[in-house]
């Protein structure tokens, strides 16, 4: 699995942890998490994100 | 206050602000200082500055030491205005100078100031040679800011850790064995608390990259150097950062129109007591909400009360509860109550906005009148 990582605050968004907390299940794909998704650590948008 | 030596060729050369008592929204009862740390060595280098209207203090208390035009390297670990604050001033004078940060530090530090410095990018595992030292890079994102950084000096065992570790203290003491550990360990958990306890998951990160290196001293960007209160720091650093709390410790926090809801928050805590559970009770009208973050810190039990004021909270509590969801305390319980006249909507809104924090809830408690 493709792992992301925010490189505003380098949290790793990992598709087979998802983000429950902010409504992203388990096994959801960076591509399908919604475009108004933040990076749950320090609110940056999905895209600055880059695969890891 | 002059310059001071901290260690063979290692200098104090920051400002204390006694009087600051606002720090963007954090009440600062005890001031604070600004710690930049000059050392001499084949290249001489500063670490971090002051903020701006400190400037003349900096400069000061280089030129005590050595000519500030004689600046080769300038580490700036971190780009919020009280670190980088002088750094217009001190490259103005040594224009040369390389200025060390992280990638985020440089795009921060254009955005602050509009210089075309002479930038060396730094990341994790880099190392900045002065001569008979090395500081290695330990960037640490998020403790607090996305370009915080952090070096540690080899060959002294010396950590500069920026804003971790930090206690917003002003004092004309500058290690923590002329004040003693419970006033270190104080203001060290009122900082945590306001500044850092949202990052617990970076703090643990950057104890893994610290993971191997003796500490002699600690050199953090505000309040006092330690050396003597390092083990008790880092254990209570572990502690808070795996959100570690005391099952037998609550926290009142409350807003009240006539004292219904004080009265509540008393028989609240006198509850509590009756349990075996220490209390302690905050008026948000008497208590800044800075404070009240420090004050629960390690407990279980945070209860937050407000009256109903034409349909909504009072004020004060949305400030407070705002305040606190966004630095995000953990494995708590919560506890919503307050008095009304009619309607009593507040105690749902206060009840709403504790579960989006996650704690576990107790039943709302909601009263009409109660004198």
């Amino acid at each position: 699995m493709k792992r992301y990582v925010c490189t505003i605050c380098a949290y790793v968004y990992d598709s087979e942890m998802g983000d429950p907390d902010n409504g992203v299940e388990a096994g959801t794909s960076f591509e399908d998490i919604p475009e108004e998704w933040v990076c749950p650590v320090c609110g940056a948008g999905k895209d600055a994100f880059e695969e890891e | 206050m002059a310059a001071v030596k901290i260690s063979d060729n290692i200098y104090w050369v920051g400002a204390v602000d006694f009087e600051i008592r606002e720090f963007h929204g954090y009440e600062t009862p005890h001031g604070t200082t600004y710690n930049a740390y000059l050392i001499l060595d084949e290249k001489i280098t500063l670490i971090d500055t002051v903020k701006s209207s400190f400037s003349d203090v900096l400069l000061k208390n280089i030129s005590e030491i050595i000519d500030p035009s004689k600046i080769d390297y300038v580490i700036s670990n971190h780009v919020e205005p009280d670190h980088s604050g002088s750094l217009m001033e001190i490259l103005a004078i040594a224009p040369n100078a390389s200025l060390y940060t992280t990638p985020l530090g440089e795009k921060g530090l254009r955005a602050y100031y509009h210089q075309d410095w002479n930038f060396k990018i730094v990341k994790t595992n880099d190392t900045i040679n002065t001569g008979q030292y090395t500081f290695e890079v330990i960037q640490t994102p998020m403790v607090h800011w996305p370009d915080n950084m952090m070096v540690y000096l080899k060959e002294k065992e010396m950590l500069f850790s920026n804003d971790a570790f930090g206690q917003h203290y002003a004092s004309n003491e500058r290690h923590d064995y002329e004040v003693g550990e419970s006033l270190v360990l104080e203001r060290a958990k009122d900082y945590y608390a306001n500044i850092v306890l949202p990052y617990g998951a970076q703090v643990l990160k950057a104890f893994k990259d610290l993971d191997g290196k003796n500490l002699s001293l600690i050199c953090p960007s505000h309040g006092l150097v330690l050396k003597t209160t390092i083990n008790t720091i880092l254990a209570k650093y572990s502690d808070w950062a795996n959100n570690k709390v005391n099952d037998n410790e609550a926290v009142i926090v409350y807003d009240t129109m006539w004292g219904a809801t004080k009265g509540m928050a008393h028989e609240i805590a006198k509850d509590f007591e009756s349990k075996g559970i220490h209390t302690q009770v905050y008026y948000l009208k008497e208590t800044h909400i800075s404070e009240v973050m420090g004050a629960l810190m390690e407990a279980k039990y945070i209860c937050v009360g407000s009256s109903t004021l034409n349909k909504q909270m009072l004020p004060n509590v949305a400030a407070f509860l705002t305040y606190m969801k966004g630095l995000a305390p953990k494995n708590r319980t919560g506890l919503a109550f307050g008095s009304y006249g009619w309607g009593g909507e507040s105690i749902k809104y206060v009840n709403e906005t504790l579960e989006s924090c996650k704690f576990e809830m107790m039943d709302p408690i909601k009263k009409i009148y109660m004198t």
